[in-house]
């Protein structure tokens, strides 16, 4: 058992911390979401030149072939100075990781390199209005045509669809097969006549997710990934890449969350005193301290497992599930803290901490239902980890 | 970066994982259960064969040498079998005899305890006293070149059957008392966990020569407490594994309304709830050990979190279990409430969580 870094993954960490302190563009600005995108496009570009764009691509690929520690010392040290997001998120994480593993020649010559510098923005079509959890029921069709197929169907909750060029879309290509053998990944064209992307309002009043409506909308066939009928084994591939890694930024981002909230505890008087002096609060802050320090554990104990089998041990399975409950923790406690100040939120003279709490507060009810739900997440652990037997 | 066992560890794991499953079937657990004084020498006589007593204790004095990590991998089977042993308390013993005793105590009590020839206890809190960690009331009066000690003890382990107690004076020291010394009496408590006996201790008088006090006081014992915390955590995070394996296995089997009771997410969500509470718990324990072996400035934060986690898993996961498991669950018959049991007075040993987690508070808050 070893929880320290050996010397070359400390060289490792010390040449990101160092780039990133010379290069980070600091905090987004808090225009609209334009003029994000264009920072975010900015930031990536940097990131590119200098080789941090798709570190965990293998090099012939145009990436860095890190390990995966490396890969987590990379995302957690980003988050931990608060860098920002590259503008091709999705791309990076997962559509050059699918083309690689799954894609043709030619689909790794024309997708790789755009979707490395941001050229590209990529987005995700997989849930539909009736399609969530049972992701594998989509109705999408597609049908073929010559030699292209034709798309007519609606997807939901596509993140960035308003910016991006192409489109990881799984459709039903055979409507007599069973569910998930009818499904085919393909790459679709978002600049074409018959996609529309409208922006989703939030609860933060914030449009980060859209609706993508598609009326006979036209893929070559080349674009094609992996066989016909084998869109489900492809999209799999997809999901777990966008969890793999993570846990190590999130871990950052709830450490800066929490030491955030120890500031704001110290700040607001309670009882003559302060948040941070009252037991009760006092308690609290320390179970989430404790539950983020289990988190970070558990993602050193899958990534040890991973590193040595390939597949995280059950502890890999739970933190997505822990992410949420810590980060909705953490902002529901800022409020309770900042007692009847709560409501007030940024753009109020009198909010506190100008409202970044209330923004929180409101942006993590999704954590428990963005990229899986914790629902779900516990009938995956009860079936695949504990062995339990399935309701279906 | 490898954060899990070596081969070595996993040896341990496996050798201490079959023992026990074969010396504490049920039929033996509710036979000590039972019995007056709760103890097992024949059992306690095989485990300090195996190296057990002085597991992590230098060899020098005649230990394994082993570290707290190979402990904490004991300590997580001990309570996966929920073996009725003398181990903690000892353990507790053998830590502050190596870590604060004198050469000469090392020799005469640390020696014969880390073979399993003698057996010693900690006798810490002060009946009538709030029983907060590191304050003590026992009076320990100058005496000649020596100490006369007046009080009583109350939460003492494993009395019956030991050889020493470790007695924790006002003024932070700890002192070594035979059993059978004029003027100590003790009295079985009655307890929640008929499978680890409490004992309270009267000291009358009892004369302790210098040679029998520890030279260490107040803070020297914080490295002793922390690693026992570690332990007492593993000890929990074994209880929490087991009884979740128990409410899997029972949620595949019972069927009610046409289904086994695992199928529906009432039962299979709460066991989820187990799993997560319960691999928390182990991720803290070995974070924690490994930071007593490797990172000692760590310790007492990495133990305090550890020791708060799971405290409360290690009664809250056998709680969950007996919740799945429904009315049969709630039976003498069903071994669950020794787990239950053991599980709720851990938590209470060495520190509850909520006294735990105010430690992680001073760390972050101040």
């Amino acid at each position: 058992m070893d929880l320290t870094l050996s010397p070359s993954e400390e060289e490792f960490r010390d040449e990101v911390r160092t780039w990133i302190e010379e290069n980070n563009p600091g905090p987004e600005p808090e225009g609209s979401l334009d003029e994000v995108m264009s920072f975010r496009r900015e930031w990536q570009l940097k990131l590119h030149a200098a080789g941090w764009a798709g570190i965990s691509w293998p090099k012939e690929f145009g990436g860095r072939g890190a390990t995966m520690i490396e890969q987590a010392i990379f995302v957690g040290e980003a988050a931990r100075q608060e860098a920002p997001s590259p503008a091709n998120v999705l791309g990076l994480a997962m559509g050059g990781p699918v083309v690689i593993a799954h894609g043709t020649d030619e689909q790794k010559q024309r997708y790789l390199e755009p979707i490395l510098t941001g050229e590209e923005i990529w987005c995700q079509g997989f849930s539909e209005p009736e399609s969530g959890s049972d992701l594998a029921s989509l109705k999408t069709r597609a049908v073929k045509d010559g030699d292209e197929w034709v798309v007519t169907g609606q997807k939901v909750w596509t993140t960035f669809a308003q910016y991006a060029k192409w489109c990881m879309l799984v459709a039903r290509t055979d409507p007599d097969a069973p569910k998930h053998q009818g499904l085919t990944y393909f790459l679709m064209d978002m600049e074409q006549e018959g996609v529309e992307a409208k922006p989703l309002v939030q609860i933060t009043g914030e449009g980060e997710f859209n609706e993508v409506f598609m009326e006979e909308a036209r893929i070559p066939e080349a674009n094609v990934v992996g066989e016909v009928g084998n869109g489900w084994s492809v999209a799999i591939t997809t999901l777990m890449n966008e969890r793999a890694g993570l846990a190590f930024g999130a871990i950052a981002q709830i450490q800066n969350s929490l030491g955030r909230l120890a500031k704001l505890a110290k700040e607001v008087r309670v009882n003559g005193g302060s948040a941070a002096d009252d037991t009760y609060y006092r308690q609290r802050i320390a179970q989430l301290h404790i539950e983020a320090e289990t988190m970070r554990l558990n993602a050193y104990r899958g990534l040890t497992k991973t590193m040595q089998s390939g597949i995280p041990g059950p502890e890999g399975s739970l933190g997505k599930w822990q992410w949420a409950d810590i980060n909705q923790g953490l902002t529901e406690l800022a409020l309770e803290i900042e007692g009847a100040y709560a409501p007030l939120a940024r753009g109020s003279e009198h909010a506190v901490a100008n409202g970044a709490w209330q923004y929180g507060f409101l942006r993590s009810r999704a954590n428990s239902i963005e990229g899986g739900t914790t629902d779900i997440l516990k009938n995956i652990i009860a079936e695949r980890v504990l062995g339990l037997p399935r309701l279906r | 970066m490898y954060f899990d066992l070596t081969d070595e560890q996993r040896a341990i794991k496996a050798t201490a994982h079959d023992f026990l499953a074969s010396r504490f079937k049920s039929a033996r657990l509710r036979e000590i259960a039972a019995s007056d004084d709760g103890t097992d020498p024949a059992g306690w006589k095989e485990m300090a064969d195996l190296g057990w007593a002085g597991l992590a204790l230098p060899e020098e004095w005649g230990g394994q040498g082993l570290g707290i990590v190979d402990l904490a991998v004991l300590f997580e089977e001990m309570g996966y079998a929920l073996a009725p042993s003398p181990l903690l308390s000892n353990t507790v013993a053998g830590l502050a005899l190596s870590l604060c005793g004198s050469d000469d105590l090392r020799e005469r009590y640390l020696r014969p305890l880390a073979s399993g020839e003698k057996r010693g206890t900690p006798a810490l809190w002060d009946a009538g006293s709030p029983a907060t960690i590191g304050e003590f009331t026992l009076e320990a009066r100058a005496d000649g070149d020596g100490v006369v000690l007046d009080g009583e003890k109350v939460l003492v382990p494993d009395a019956a059957g030991a050889d020493f107690f470790l007695v924790a004076s006002g003024d932070g020291r700890r002192h070594v008392v035979d059993c059978d010394a004029d003027g100590v009496t003790v009295t079985p408590e009655t307890a929640i966990d008929p499978t680890r006996r409490f004992s309270s201790v009267r000291l009358d008088g009892v004369r302790v020569a210098a040679a029998d006090s520890l030279p260490g006081a107040g803070p020297d014992y914080y490295p002793v407490f922390h690693r026992i915390c570690v332990a007492i955590a593993a000890e929990s995070t074994g209880i929490a594994q087991r009884t979740l394996e128990m409410a899997v296995e029972y949620a595949k089997d019972r069927q009610q309304f046409g289904r086994p009771i695992g199928a529906y997410q009432a039962v299979s969500h709460r066991c989820a709830q187990m799993l997560l509470e319960t691999e928390n718990a182990r991720s803290a324990v070995y974070g924690a050990a490994w930071a007593a072996d490797a990172e000692p400035e760590s310790l007492p934060l990495a133990a305090s979190m550890a020791k708060a986690y799971a405290s409360d898993a290690g009664w809250r996961v056998p709680d969950a279990s007996i919740q799945v498991h429904g009315g049969i669950g709630f039976t003498w018959e069903h071994d669950l409430h020794f787990f239950l049991k053991r599980g709720r007075s851990n938590a209470a040993l060495f520190g509850d969580s909520k006294w735990h987690r105010e430690r992680v508070a001073d760390a972050v808050l101040g």
